[in-house]
This record gives structure tokens, C-alpha cells and sequence, in this order.
């Protein structure tokens, strides 16, 4: 949801509009308006392509490339899964993007007790690189590039990605992944998380690190203001943390010796459409402007790539209703529009039936071609950054940067992200927003259709996924099969070799290739490192 | 006579789903409501939920459950429930849970179901009923 704050008179005319970053939007802008925030357009836009990249990051934005899409694909066994990422990419989505299934966003394998009822159930169960040579199967992964939804054992994923990739004939250096490998936005929103904060960021430095170093085409992390702000935070919040967190990994990757030029170019952003759409389109436009200044003033880069904020940004299943799901085809399709407007590199839709569960492929469809409209259909290749100039768009732009700069002072405050999680402020900050949200939402004062306003009527059906635990079956079995034939020699070796590199603090990246081409398993790799590194625990913030 | 203590509810998060926001707005709307909440944290096993309650003494468990799980796992707590004898506990599930899968809910014991967007005041009264006074 996310929408604004109406105060309306007795005859329904609108007294005034408050966004959720806190800023009343008035009935009419003028000339004035921009004098009033010393708009300057060489020091607030510049053009497209040029610092501060207000304007997007590409001299000719979609003119020159139409956005890569992505949607969340992966369910069941790889089998299963490989099938769909091969109907997806036959109707011209141009890159993959894998939903795995919780068991394996924890490290756990299929037949792990804990991993009961869960397998297969909200993306593809991995346990060993087999699984991989399924999924991937005839799949040009020098072509299609691959986002690997996952975080505490991002560090797995990419290793059997690049085993994969090798044992197909790809070379490292050919291949594309995007594992999105940022634990801190899972301990503050999503909640994959499994080793403590220290060693759960040396992890997503080990990735980053490694992939600068040898997979040369890889964006080794995708920082997610999506998740953070899904979890209630408002969009000057999910900007602020974001740009926080993305920090928190620079700073771990300095300590290795890297030059901020040689590595930061390749990190991307996973951003939310999800609210107020001009509110949507400013958070995009100044998040864009702050990163790069981020970079440049606090981090001295001097490579223009370096403070390009490259993202997917995707439009967020929290604003899709149960009630009257078709309405979530037209919600979606609004998302897309500002997704467009904002200049996303990539972009997905939730599709219409995941306020229920995972997308069939009809849904997964319509999704797909919401997006094709508008690039084929609508006009949004057309021209760079479509709003600039406006009197609003401008003055709206700079209140969020404004809004956005004191949170992120507001952090450095508090010691950094690190430390703002580690001792659950932002968590507490999250939680309160989606509680004073929620609470809108209840008494009626932010409207959302189908829950406050024209509810009810007709009730339409839809058709939904499924879940089938023969999936689950199966893939146990295949586990204890591979269990049974591999060379068990090997695998000891290989998790030997691993534990000493993650004690002795080496990059571990290597030994997880090697644990991977030797078969060993998700969960073993993952209880090396739980032995080692211990569990995260959370801290109270109730 | 009539108890004058607060109502203890322990809101839980069963198993490996880590989407918290939905407990949380929970624990915050039946703290509002006079309630006292525990909140169980993530990853929690069904034993572990079962024992957080008896220790904390609470006349409600209430699962938050997302990943589509939630007629297996309702089930084990149930079972663990009637097991430790905490007759006098009441267990509802919020969460993402289809219509149509109330009634097994129901069936399996469990006394309330609220789907994502029950209006809090539903799940409020709807708890202070129904625990036994």
C-alpha cells in the first residue's frame, strides 16, 4: 500500500495531501516554487549521464537499452524450475532472477527435519551443484544473466553458479550473476538471516571481493531498500538505509585493500515501487543524486561508473490486495509506470496472485508483458527522464533528498548501520512505521480500493499455484541418491579445506567452488560455517 | 471471581519464514489493547513455541505464518498442546492464509483464524472471548 494522507471539506474537495516522508504537496507549482529551493540544474541534475546522475546514469537512458527483465522465478525441484525460467525467457524476458526455497535460504538440506513442509514451497530446493546442472540446463548463461535471490549463503550460491557455468563450457569471466548477498537488510526485514552480524558481512565481503577479482561481469551485491521499506519503513527510510548499508559493505571491503574505484562500480540496488507515485518517482531521482555523492565526497572515487546507482526496481507485493486480486494487474501496471519514469536498469512485478502465494506462469506472464507494454507500446522509451523540469517534480525531489540526508545524519549519529541493527533501533523504527501504517489503513484514512473503499461486491476466483510435496519427495530422494554416489572422499577433503580458510579469515570463495564441484552439499558447506561462526540472535525490541 | 490479570499472549514465529512485519503489527495492536505480548523471535521450532508458553504462562499462542505451511505446523503445535495438557491455552494463526483453508484449521483445534488485514479489533475481542475466564 502507501499511499498519502487526504484531508478532504464536507464537498469531497481536497484540503491537503501528506506523503509518507512527511511532505504536504501543495495544489499548484510555480516558478517560485523552485526559486524558494535554489534549484540549480547543473548542481541539482546535470544532464542524463552526468554527476550527480539525478536525470539517470545513461546519456540516453532506454533509447539506448530497454530495461532487463526479471521476474522471481523458481518453484519445486529443478526440474520444475528450469522449465519455467525456459518459458519465460521463450516469451523475451531477458534475464533470470531464482527464487529459492526457504530451506536452502537457511543453509538447511531437504531432508533436514527442520526443513519439513518447506521444500520446494516458496522457490527451488538446491542442495548440491547436481540441482544446478538442472535448473541451468540449456540455458546461455553467457547471454542471460542470473540474480541469486538469497543472502546468508550468497557465498554458496555464486560458487555453484560459477561451477555450473564451468561444467556447461562457460568461463567465469563470460558469466553474469547477481547473488544479492546483503545480510543486514534480511536481519532488518526479511529475516533469512544465520551467522552473527560480524561474520555474516566478512561472508558478504568474501563475495564481493571475490567476484571483483574473478568474476569480472558478476554485480556481486544487490543492496535491498526493497525489503526494508516492504517491511513498513517510509521511502525516505529505505533510501537512507540502503545508501547505510551499501556503506557497511564498502567499509569491509576497504579493509581488504581495494580501492573504492576498483570494486564499488559493480554493486546494483534492489529498490521498491511501492506508494504515492510522484513520491516514488522523487525517491528514485534523489537516491540516485546522493549515492553518487556519497561515493564521490566520501569515498573519493573518481570513476563516473563507480557512482552510477544501478538497481532493479521492483514493484512491491505489500501493495497488492487478496481482496479483488485482478485490481493487483492494474496496480502492478501503475508500479511498472513509475519504475519506467524513474529509469530502472532492471525491473520485475509481483504478479497478481502473490498476495495469495507464487505466481502462476499465467500471472508470471501478464507480469512479464505489463512490462513489454510499456517499452513497446506506451512511449517510455522515448526520452531520458521524462518529469525533469517539472515545478513539482523538482521541489519534490529536492524535499526528499533534504528528508533523506538527515536520516542518513541521523545514522552516522548512531555509530553506522552496523551498529543502528546490531542493537535493533532500525528494527524498532521499521516496526513502528508498519504499525502506524497499518493502523491507517484500518481507520480508513489512507485509502486503499478493495479494502476501505468499494470493497466487497463480487468475490472473483482466481487460480493459484499449488504446492505439491511430491516435489519434496523427490528431491530427497535425489539428495540421498547423490549422497550415496558421489566421491564422499572428496567432500571431506573439500569441507576440510573450507573450515580452515573460514578460520583463518582467507576468502572462502574458493574453497566453496571446490566443495561445489565436489558435490558436497548446502547444509554441509552452511554447519562449516554455523560450527565456526555461530548463530545470529536477535535483539529484543519489544 | 473474576481474574483481573492481563490477558498474556505469546505472538510466534514457527519455522524458517522470516517476514516478521505482520507479528509485529500484532504484538504492537494487542499491546494497545491492554494485552501483555511476548513476541517469540524468528526460526522458532513448534517445541520451542510450546515451551516459550509455558514458561511465559500464556493464555494465547498466536502463529504468524507466511510461507503456505501453516496446516502442517498448526498441526504439531496442536499436538504438542494437548500433549503438555495446556488445556486452558487458546491457539490462533495469522498470517497468509487462504479462505479456504479455515476450516482445517479450525478442524485441527485451532480456535481463530486471521487472515492478513483482519481489523484489529476482530482479532482483540474475538481473543478476549474466548480466553477461558
Amino acid at each position: 500500500m502507501g499511499v498519502a494522507k487526504y484531508t478532504k471539506d464536507e464537498k469531497d474537495r481536497i484540503q491537503d495531501v501528506l506523503l509518507q516522508s512527511g511532505i504536504h504537496v501543495k495544489p499548484l507549482y510555480t516558478p517560485a516554487d523552485l526559486k524558494e529551493i535554489g534549484f540549480d540544474y547543473a548542481t541539482d541534475l546535470g544532464d542524463s549521464g552526468q554527476y550527480p546522475f539525478t536525470r539517470g546514469i545513461h546519456k540516453l537512458g532506454y533509447r539506448s537499452r530497454e530495461w532487463t527483465t526479471r521476474q522471481y522465478t523458481g518453484f519445486g525441484t529443478p526440474e520444475e524450475t528450469n522449465q519455467r525460467f525456459k518459458l519465460m525467457i521463450s516469451q523475451g524476458q531477458t534475464g533470470l532472477n531464482v527464487a529459492f526455497d526457504l530451506p536452502t535460504q537457511m543453509g538447511y538440506d531437504s531432508d533436514d527435519p527442520l526443513a519439513e513442509g518447506e521444500v520446494g514451497r516458496v522457490g527451488m530446493a538446491v542442495d548440491s551443484l547436481r540441482d544446478f546442472e538442472i535448473a541451468f540446463k540449456d540455458i546461455a548463461l553467457d547471454r542471460i544473466g542470473t540474480g541469486l535471490t538469497i543472502n546468508a549463503v550468497a557465498s554458496i550460491m555464486l560458487a555453484m553458479y560459477q561451477a555450473v557455468a564451468e561444467r556447461y563450457g562457460f568461463s567465469r569471466e563470460e558469466i553474469s550473476a547477481t547473488p544479492q548477498n546483503d545480510i543486514l537488510k534480511e536481519i532488518v526485514g526479511r529475516g533469512a538471516w544465520i551467522f552473527p552480524v560480524e561474520p555474516a558481512v566478512r561472508l558478504i565481503g568474501d563475495v564481493i571481493e571475490y567476484a571483483i577479482k574473478q568474476i569480472p561481469r558478476a554485480n556481486p551485491v544487490s543492496v535491498c531498500g526493497y525489503h526494508i521499506r516492504e517491511a513498513g519503513a517510509t521511502p525516505v527510510q529505505e533510501i537512507a538505509y540502503a545508501i547505510g548499508i551499501a556503506n557497511a559493505y564498502i567499509d569491509e571491503v576497504l579493509k581488504r585493500g581495494l580501492h573504492i574505484d576498483d570494486f564499488v562500480a559493480r554493486f546494483s540496488f534492489n529498490l521498491d515501487v511501492f506508494g504515492n507515485l510522484w513520491e516514488q518517482v522523487a525517491k528514485f531521482r534523489a537516491a540516485r543524486k546522493l549515492w553518487a555523492k556519497n561515493i564521490k565526497e566520501k569515498y573519493g572515487a573518481k570513476n563516473d561508473k563507480s557512482m552510477f546507482l544501478r538497481g532493479i526496481f521492483g514493484g512491491g507485493g505489500g501493495g497488492l490486495t487478496k481482496e479483488q486480486p485482478e485490481n493487483n494487474i492494474v496496480r502492478s501496471a501503475y508500479y511498472a509506470l513509475v519504475a519506467a519514469l524513474s529509469g530502472a536498469q532492471t525491473t520485475a512485478l509481483c504478479s497478481y496472485d502473490e498476495a495469495y502465494t507464487i505466481p502462476t506462469p499465467h500471472a508470471a506472464l501478464i507480469s512479464l508483458r505489463t512490462l513489454q507494454l510499456l517499452m513497446d507500446e506506451v512511449g517510455l522509451r522515448d526520452t531520458v527522464d521524462p518529469l525533469a523540469g517539472s515545478y513539482f517534480m523538482e521541489t519534490l525531489t529536492k524535499q526528499m533528498e533534504e528528508r533523506i540526508v538527515e536520516e542518513m545524519a541521523n545514522i552516522d549519529k548512531l555509530g553506522g548501520m552496523v551498529k543502528a541493527i546490531s542493537s535493533g533501533y532500525i528494527q524498532k523504527e521499521v516496526a513502528r512505521q508498519a504499525y502506524e501504517f497499518e493502523k491507517g489503513v484500518q481507520s480508513g484514512e489512507l485509502i486503499k480500493i478493495g479494502i476501505n473503499k468499494y470493497s466487497g461486491g463480487e468475490e472473483g476466483e482466481v487460480e493459484l499455484h499449488e504446492y505439491s510435496d511430491k516435489s519434496a519427495i523427490g528431491q530427497i530422494q535425489g539428495l540421498k541418491e547423490l549422497r550415496r554416489t558421489r566421491n564422499s572422499k572428496e567432500v571431506t577433503r573439500s569441507l576440510k579445506a573450507l573450515e580452515r580458510a573460514a578460520k583463518d579469515k582467507v576468502n572462502v570463495m574458493p574453497s566453496l567452488v571446490d566443495c561445489c564441484k565436489a558435490y558436497a552439499t548446502v547444509g554441509e558447506m552452511t554447519n562449516v560455517f554455523r560450527d565456526i561462526f555461530g548463530e545470529f540472535v536477535e535483539p529484543s525490541i519489544f | 471471581m473474576m481474574s483481573t490479570r492481563k490477558i498474556r499472549v505469546l505472538i510466534a514465529k514457527p519455522g524458517l519464514d522470516g517476514h516478521d512485519r505482520g507479528a509485529k503489527v500484532m504484538a504492537h495492536a494487542l499491546r494497545d489493547a491492554g494485552m501483555e505480548v511476548i513476541y517469540s523471535g524468528l526460526h522458532q521450532t513448534v517445541p520451542s513455541i510450546v515451551k516459550m508458553a509455558i514458561e511465559e504462562d500464556v493464555d494465547v499462542i498466536g502463529l504468524s505464518i507466511m510461507s503456505g505451511a501453516h496446516i502442517p505446523i498448526s498441526k504439531k503445535v496442536m499436538d504438542l498442546v494437548k500433549n503438555e495438557g495446556l488445556d486452558r491455552v487458546i491457539v490462533v494463526v495469522g498470517g497468509v492464509i487462504p479462505a479456504k483453508d479455515i476450516p482445517a484449521l479450525k478442524q485441527i483445534g485451532v480456535t481463530g483464524v486471521f487472515p492478513g488485514g483482519t481489523p484489529f479489533e476482530e482479532s482483540v475481542n474475538f481473543i478476549k472471548e474466548n480466553v477461558p475466564q
